[in-house]
């Protein structure tokens, strides 16, 4: 499971954190958050990082890509990377089968949160010093007639907009990065288990909230290998 | 001078970015209104030399007009860079959508790195310039261009002109970075009278008849650059629909090949200074946290080259670019010859018969296509304009579309289908019958109420109302986002405000049709008898009906 902080050190002190929110119809969740996923993923991985000699190194390519969504009027664009994306689907359609079966009011949240690693010494673990964290609350709703939900693609694609506005805008602010690390430190800021790009390390998790209100589950899902080797 | 703290290598090396950055800004820009979808592959051994670690490919053409419209300078304060998006029908009508703007302000940050922190953050902003280009109202009208209408593109310098986005337009800001000389700021003022144009309104379009749509603006400024088309691509029916070009506007096939940029390689060295290899033409070291940072720019156009190819042979088939295929891929780039970045001089043109055989797309580097080009007359591009016209026929003969429009009962079915050629109000399709604007659009008028409706108009009709008008000549406003008293506001409105907007102007009834209403009439009249005598055969029912109603 996730390596735990030793004690007494707050893991979000100088962490970022972003919160959206959207409201869609069940049919348009998983579009909706694939799309505000890849969206930061976008601006959070580089190419391949190449070591050489000496300590130089050179960045790969980032390709990229169009997205149509078939239950959303919205497009974005995402990394071209298979690997990647398959990752973050499998995430997403995760989150949204707990939706869909917590029986609750079709409430909750996914997240999105990228982290360094610090080598501890023996016996504790590493620590995860999370940079940045971006949280999506969903509210799913139900229609009733196909009148509404032709509203509701367009809606939410417009929503959708605000959203990729939004998070350009916190992209833009240029604060803090981690720093470009050598090729002993890249495994510590970066995922590179991809073979065509390299995100920053990132975990995703999600939580359903009950209709009191109150989450009932919290599930970590790791989506690096890193967590095996610890 | 403001740069004097600024290395001279430095100073290169920025003004080699920004410049670079302009470019590929434009090309981002131009291919998000080409109408397809777009792909590039991510590699992961830097081979290709991609600037700013993006697979960003380069239409010669787009990068060509950049680099006409920039003359040699960069952007700098006062003197922006813009990319105009515009709309033009088939009629010749054309609106502007959108001014993308990059500029320079005086904010400098001296200790920002150049080629580390600068580069990084330049790439971000073209990430983000990727995202947003899809998120702006244009991008959804230029997927459906083709057929009504073409995206038109033009790349001007010098001051930034809005006037032709209307009142009330909007901004969104695509992010800044902050340079020793000046701070970089890309953004994008766009017209929202269409924001609201649902793709809806295209598939059904409504009836043409009083729509009065006051968005068409003579272009103020005579453009002192041309006008492009962002889609190059032919027609998907059979036959090529072109708007009637004016003779200051070009409709361009090119051949393509893609410009070579520069390679850049970041290394992180301990005090240790890299012979460079035999490309490089720049090294420059910049202390970086202690540690000696050396970075090297290498011209490295040549390097990729398949060794089959000669370098400037005139035999080298170059893919061709009509299809609006950005269809470059690594292994075939076709360098020619020039100056370092630059467009190597651009080969025959194809002859315009292979239009038939183009591809639709833009398609992932894996699956590319390419059509030989057929050297024909080695023409200049930019004279191209009126040559594809000959292929294809008259363009007038290729203006007429056929509207077919989905409508409920009782609604004005048109005899004849309304062909666009035969109407000449300009933007006819662009009838904002349920534009929703923000509060702040001053361009608002209150819609008239609709007295001369008659009660049997209140019926709902199976596709509702969008995209259907009235002979109601009161059509020429745009309605403001409407919040009756004590209505909900959530999400998802489907109450009395969305009611009354979605209802507020249905669809003519066949008989109150102004158009066809004489015709209608007479049929009406000669009808009547037939029907008099249905009626009075239910004349039983009626009665019983109206028991139950008392």
């Amino acid at each position: 499971d996730a390596p735990s902080h030793p004690p007494g050190v707050t893991p979000a002190m100088n962490c970022r954190a972003e919160v959206l929110e959207v409201s869609v119809e069940g049919r348009q969740v998983e579009e909706a958050m694939l799309a505000v996923l890849h969206t930061v993923l976008l601006h959070r991985s580089t190419g391949k990082f190449h070591y050489k000699k000496e300590g130089t190194y050179s960045i790969g390519t980032v390709g990229t890509q169009d997205v149509d969504c078939d239950f959303i009027d919205f497009a974005y664009v995402r990394v071209s990377s298979e690997e990647l994306d398959r990752a973050l689907r499998k995430a997403v359609g995760e989150f949204k089968d707990a939706l869909r079966n917590s029986g609750s009011d079709g409430m909750g949240q996914i997240s999105l949160e990228f982290y360094q690693k610090k080598k501890s010494r023996w016996p504790f673990s590493d620590e995860c010093i999370p940079w940045e964290l971006w949280t999506i609350k969903v509210n799913v709703v139900n229609l009733a007639n196909e009148q509404e939900r032709q509203i509701c693609r367009e809606k939410v694609g417009e929503k959708l907009c605000e959203k990729i506005i939004n998070i350009v805008e916190v992209m833009n602010r240029h604060e803090y990065l981690p720093k470009m690390p050598t090729q002993s430190e890249v495994d510590n800021v970066f995922d590179t288990s991809l073979k065509d790009v390299q995100p920053y390390l990132y975990k995703i998790s999600y939580q359903i909230t009950d209709s009191l209100g109150t989450s009932v589950t919290t599930t970590m899902r790791r989506l690096i290998k890193d967590t095996l080797a610890l | 001078a403001m740069d004097t703290d600024l290395s001279s290598q430095d100073r290169k090396d920025l003004d080699k970015f920004i410049k670079f950055f302009a470019l590929k800004t434009v090309q981002v820009i131009v291919q998000a209104r080409l109408g397809e979808k777009i792909c590039t592959r991510s590699s992961s051994s830097p081979t290709g030399s991609d600037w700013f670690n993006l697979a960003i490919k380069d239409i010669p053409e787009v990068t060509h007009e950049a680099k006409k419209a920039l003359a040699g300078q960069l952007p700098a304060v006062g003197r922006s860079m813009c990319v105009e998006i515009s709309l033009k029908t088939s009629e010749g009508d054309s609106m502007e959508l959108e001014i993308w703007c990059l500029e320079m302000n005086e904010k400098c940050d001296k200790e920002i790195k150049v080629s580390y922190t600068v580069y990084n953050r330049l790439s971000l902003l073209l990430k983000s310039l990727l995202a947003i280009t899809r998120v702006t109202p244009a991008y959804r009208l230029s997927r459906k261009q083709g057929h009504e209408y073409v995206i038109l593109y033009r790349i001007y310098f010098g001051e930034v002109q809005l006037s032709g986005l209307g009142e009330g337009f909007q901004t969104v800001r695509v992010g800044t970075v902050g340079t020793p000389v000046g701070t970089i700021t890309l953004s994008c003022a766009y017209r929202i009278n269409l924001a609201f144009m649902s793709t809806r309104q295209f598939e059904r379009t409504p009836p043409i008849m009083g729509i009065i749509i006051d968005h068409f603006v003579d272009r103020p400024y005579p453009s002192s650059s041309p006008m492009h088309p962002c889609n190059y691509r032919a027609g998907e029916d059979n036959g090529v629909v072109y708007p009637s070009v004016e003779d200051s506007q070009e409709v361009c096939t090119t051949s393509f090949s893609t410009s070579p940029p520069s390679q850049c390689v970041f290394t992180v060295t301990k005090a240790h200074f890299q012979t460079p290899p035999p490309v490089v033409t720049d090294t420059l070291k910049v202390p970086v946290m202690g540690l000696t940072f050396s970075h090297q720019l290498s011209s490295s156009r040549l390097s990729y080259q398949p060794a089959a190819l000669g370098v400037g042979s005139a035999d080298m088939g170059y893919p061709v670019l009509f299809a609006g295929g950005l269809n470059a891929a690594h292994p075939h780039q076709l360098i020619g010859p020039g100056k370092e970045g630059g467009i190597p001089p651009i080969p025959s043109q194809p002859a315009h018969g292979t239009q038939a055989d183009q591809e639709k797309m833009c398609t992932p580097l894996d699956g590319v296509h390419y059509s030989a080009a057929t050297p024909s007359s080695s023409e200049d591009t930019e004279t191209v304009s009126n040559s594809s016209e000959g292929k294809c026929g008259s363009p007038h003969d290729l203006l007429e579309t056929i509207f077919i429009r989905k409508v409920g009962a009782f609604v004005n079915k048109p005899i004849n289908q309304v062909t666009m050629a035969n109407l000449d109000i300009p933007f006819a399709m662009f009838a904002p019958k349920n534009v929703e604007l923000e509060d702040n659009d001053p361009m608002v008028n209150p819609p008239d109420s609709p007295e001369t409706e008659s009660p049997l108009q209140g019926s709902l009709h199976s596709e509702g109302s969008s995209g259907s008008s009235t002979g109601n000549t009161h059509d020429d406003f745009v309605m403001i986002d409407f919040k009756p008293a004590f209505s909900k506001d959530d999400i998802l409105p489907m109450d009395l405000g969305t009611f009354y907007r979605e209802f507020q102007n249905p669809p003519q009834l066949s008989s109150l049709s102004i158009d066809i209403g004489a015709q209608s009439m007479a049929e009406d009249l000669d009808s009547l008898p037939e029907k008099l005598a249905v009626h009075e055969k239910n004349v039983k029912e009626f009665d019983a009906f109206v028991e139950t109603l008392q």
